[in-house]
């Protein structure tokens, strides 16, 4: 069949690119065959009505309101198509999945890094299982960032200031580049990791064997999980004085089964309790009072940096 | 808004004013010496300042590009080293976009034929035109002074929290800008009032041609955005001198605020940059195909419908950065609306060929390759603005591939079709048609050569602004890079037979296209207040049914009383006023 697309696009490695992929041949082919139409317009006038004379005596036709009627609904009907189905992929792409594998990034110049639950972490290589929804939790150390990897047919900027999200399932087993493309300085281009999809149960072999594993060099103990990192800074750090992880009442809300639950602030108006939130709870706490609390707590900003901060909403989600 | 000689009611006398071919004095040296140059009020000379000035920006972003190409011959980099690379991209970007491509056509031809295209003796506001001069040399005087102290390296788009990290002479680079924004804001206002109040007696908007109605559309976008720009690029430096957090996170601020800003004014920017080009390209079609153009209140208005709507949809920049979702579906829905208008002025242009009398100059065949270019640049930009396509190609070589189609592809090459086609109207000298082809055909390769292989690198995953690359991309590099060096030799030919003309050149008659509208009703090149009678308009101006003669009439005895075109500027002896026949009713 007639498809240029092929010729541009790399590999799918994805579940999802082959959507991307449709949108991108259809436009693409579609495209072609305009502008086909038009340069074989184009050269046909040239030849057709060449100056013969330069007394020449042309055509008073300056308008046709059937020919614009269709020049105009044809192509608003094709776009309006286009806008759709990207409308359709951009949201697939963008809802991650309920049970995903969630691994954490944080990018920095010029380099990323990728923590796994279990508290391994890797530096430029991003390990997946395949046939697996996996979901990266990403923020950045300095300057924007922004994560690519186009044989999965995703993109994400990574911001300094607060967590972004992407999703992927990786069909099968072999690697792919991941690029970082939002300009941040002299070594942008070499910000550049691998990504290696293995089999589930190779993933969760070379996951277990923790001692393969390089530490971040971010005070985190070699091989403890990142839940028990955020367990030790828990007590480290005082936050058990005034939270609870048992549910009871304290100086400031309990911990336990707070993630993913809706909260009442102060001000009347609610929310889920989410990566961010607890990120600005952390580093403003004024700013948003859970109902029925004081705002008391000083700012950890400077105290903990963002491996810690993650470590610690990692400790979180496993007080169901 | 008709002025009051052409209200249905009144009758006016006219007469036909022959021409005077060739004066000994014209507009260039009727006055000598360079302070007469430097201290002009007139708009053609101001036009030719301009015109010398961009083309030294040109000139020197060009080979920046050059120079970046030559740096990707090979995946590992040796040529430059990485910082001076990234101080390449981002020269060539800052130094194109704010001093050359938006000041462009404007400040050029626009400068140069908007006065004479409505019968006037110059612009509204002649002394302002030359301060916006001066502002546009003072600003790039900053950005020189940035460029010998060791450049900048944020790209172009000085995205925070970079552009306040960075190390490089980011201040003085935006002080620049800063300042050359206001000569633009300046200059729209100037055409604004000019094509308002100035039109010549009989001149209402819908014989107005559409380069006037293109530089109209594009002033409005001026005065509109650049304010916007110039509070980023404040507010920007107040960040990086006083520490106040508006954009950088560390101190409180939020550098997708700065995106935001940055692209409310940037993105109505590219209109201010392509919609003149929409005017060239409606008068060379309409000219070498003597022709009605086709669809003329639909061209002319849907120009101003892109300006307005160019204002609502900055957000397709920024589909993966982290705005909401649902912003980034609206903008995506306006994107696709924009791109309807934009794409019937094709079909227009190829229909104003249809039954035409084609003839196949160096500016047609500009304009030809504007339709084809232009094509490409716009469906690729459908495909930027489908939101889960763009996910891909976002922030790789598809779009700058993409960016150069229709920058490059549009208006560059709608400016050198322009050029070409007033050049003997402004130099009063030919250039040579045989050459003009030569040197399209150099350009014309060499473009597709150098920017086709991108869309295919982007698609692939090739991210832009890179100092390194995969081996795998290298042969499409070398592809673009051996592209980029037919393109410069276009170019070097073009510059070789225009001075040529300059110096030889034969000279030219007044009317060489056989065109209608008023430029071409004066002495090549023109005397210094234009004409020397007041025009009055009877006709449209693409009538090519109607002699040449019926286009030169003017006011019974306005050669005595002179152009009261309410401007101020003195009339000079520009050249005697001619005896003519009997007059016409």
């Amino acid at each position: 069949m007639f498809n240029l697309g092929k010729y541009f696009l790399p590999p799918a490695k994805s579940t999802f690119a082959h959507n991307t992929d449709a949108l991108f041949n259809f436009i693409t082919n579609t495209g072609a065959l305009l502008l086909l139409g038009i340069v074989v317009v184009m050269i046909y006038f040239v030849i057709k009505y060449r100056r013969r004379s330069d007394d020449d005596v042309t055509s008073l036709v300056d308008h046709n309101t059937t020919l614009e009627i269709v020049w105009t609904v044809i192509p608003l009907i094709l776009v309006l198509v286009i806008f759709s189905w990207g409308f359709k992929g951009y949201y697939t792409l963008f809802t991650p999945p309920q049970d995903s594998y969630e691994i954490n990034v944080t990018a920095q110049q010029w380099l990323w890094k990728f923590h796994y639950k279990n508290g391994k972490t890797t530096i430029n290589k991003l390990y997946v299982p395949a046939g697996r929804d996996v979901k990266l939790i990403m923020t950045s150390k300095d300057v924007i960032h922004s994560l690519f990897i186009p044989d999965f047919r995703v993109k994400h900027d990574v911001l300094p200031d607060k967590y972004e999200e992407l999703w992927f399932n990786a069909k099968k087993p072999g690697h792919a580049n991941l690029f970082c493309t939002q300009y941040c300085g002299q070594g942008h281009s070499n910000m550049h990791a691998d990504v290696i999809i293995e089999s589930q149960k190779k993933f969760n072999a070379w996951l277990k064997k923790g001692a393969n594993g390089s530490s971040g060099g971010n005070g985190k103990p070699q091989g403890m999980s990142q839940a028990a990192y955020g367990k030790q800074l828990y007590q480290k750090n005082g936050c058990s004085s005034c939270h609870s992880t048992d549910g009871s009442k304290g100086v400031g809300p309990s911990w336990k089964g707070i993630f993913g639950h809706k909260v009442t602030f102060k001000d009347g108006s609610s929310k889920t309790v989410d990566e961010n939130y607890i990120r600005q709870s952390i580093l403003n706490p004024g700013a948003k009072v859970v109902k029925g609390f004081n705002n008391v707590m000083p700012t950890f900003q400077g105290v903990l940096n963002s491996d810690q901060i993650s470590a610690i909403i990692a400790y979180i989600k496993t007080l169901k | 808004m008709e002025s009051k000689e052409t209200t249905n009611t009144t009758k006016i006398k006219v007469r036909h004013f022959p021409l005077d071919e060739n004066p000994p004095h014209h507009y260039a040296n009727w006055q000598k010496g360079i302070k007469s140059w430097l201290t002009t009020k007139d708009h053609k000379r101001i036009g030719i300042m301009y015109l010398a000035t961009i083309t030294l920006v040109f000139l020197f972003a060009g080979t920046m590009a050059i120079l970046i190409r030559l740096s990707l011959w090979n995946p590992a980099n040796h040529i430059v080293a990485a910082k001076t690379y990234n101080i390449l991209f981002t020269l060539h970007g800052t130094m194109m976009i704010f001093l050359f491509l938006v000041p462009g056509v404007p400040t050029t031809l626009g400068n140069f034929f908007i006065p004479m295209m409505i019968g006037a003796k110059d612009v509204a506001f002649p002394r302002l035109n030359l301060a916006s001069y001066y502002i546009y040399l003072t600003g790039a005087i900053f950005t020189v002074w940035a460029i010998i102290h060791g450049g900048v390296d944020t790209g172009w788009t000085f995205y925070t929290p970079y552009s306040i990290q960075s190390t490089t002479h980011v201040l003085p680079m935006t002080i620049g800008i800063f300042i050359i924004g206001f000569s633009s804001i300046l200059t729209g206002l100037n055409f604004i009032v000019t094509l308002h109040k100035l039109r010549a007696p009989g001149m209402s908007w819908g014989k107005l041609p559409l380069f006037c109605w293109g530089i109209y559309a594009t002033s409005i976008i001026q005065v509109l955005a650049t304010p916007v720009l110039a509070i980023t690029l404040s507010l920007l430096i107040m960040e990086r001198v006083l520490h106040v957090g508006i954009f950088n996170p560390a101190l409180g601020g939020d550098p997708i605020l700065y995106q935001h800003f940055f692209w409310f004014y940037s993105h109505p920017a590219v209109y201010i940059m392509i919609v003149p080009g929409f005017g060239i390209i409606s008068e060379l079609i309409g000219t070498f195909s003597k022709k009605r153009v086709f669809g003329y209140w639909f061209i002319a208005i849907s120009s101003l419908a892109i300006s307005f709507l160019g204002f609502l949809v900055w957000g397709h920049h920024m589909f993966v950065s982290g705005q909401s979702a649902l912003a980034s579906t609206v903008f995506s829905l306006i994107t696709f609306l924009i791109g309807i208008p934009t794409g019937i002025k094709i079909f227009n242009w190829l229909a104003t060929m249809y039954k035409g009398s084609i003839w196949l100059t160096t500016p047609m065949l500009y304009a030809l390759s504007f339709i084809f270019l232009f094509t490409i640049g716009g469906i690729t930009g459908i495909m930027l603005g489908a939101l889960s396509v763009d996910v891909q190609l976002h922030a790789t070589y598809y779009v700058v591939a993409h960016f150069h189609y229709v920058m490059f592809g549009g208006m560059l090459i709608a400016f050198i079709g322009g050029l070409h086609y007033w050049w003997p109207k402004m130099t009063g000298k030919m250039y040579s048609e045989t050459m003009g082809k030569i040197s399209w055909f150099f350009i014309f390769v060499g473009f597709n050569v150098t920017f086709f292989p991108q869309f295919i690198l982007g698609a692939k995953g090739m991210p832009r602004r890179y100092y390194n690359y995969l081996p795998q991309f290298e042969t499409l590099h070398r592809t673009s890079t051996v592209g980029s060096w037919i393109l410069a030799t276009g170019f070097l030919i073009m510059a070789g037979y225009l001075i040529y003309s300059l110096a030889k050149g034969e000279k030219a008659p007044s009317n060489p296209w056989g065109a209608r509208t008023l430029e071409w009703m004066t002495a090549s090149p023109p005397i210094h207040s234009n004409f020397n009678y007041i025009p009055v308009v009877t006709h449209e101006p693409y009538d090519f049914h109607r002699p040449v003669s019926e286009f030169q009439l003017g006011l019974v005895g306005s050669e005595e009383n002179g152009h009261d075109g309410g401007n101020g500027a003195t009339s000079p002896d520009g050249g005697t006023p001619v005896v003519a026949d009997e007059s016409q009713s």
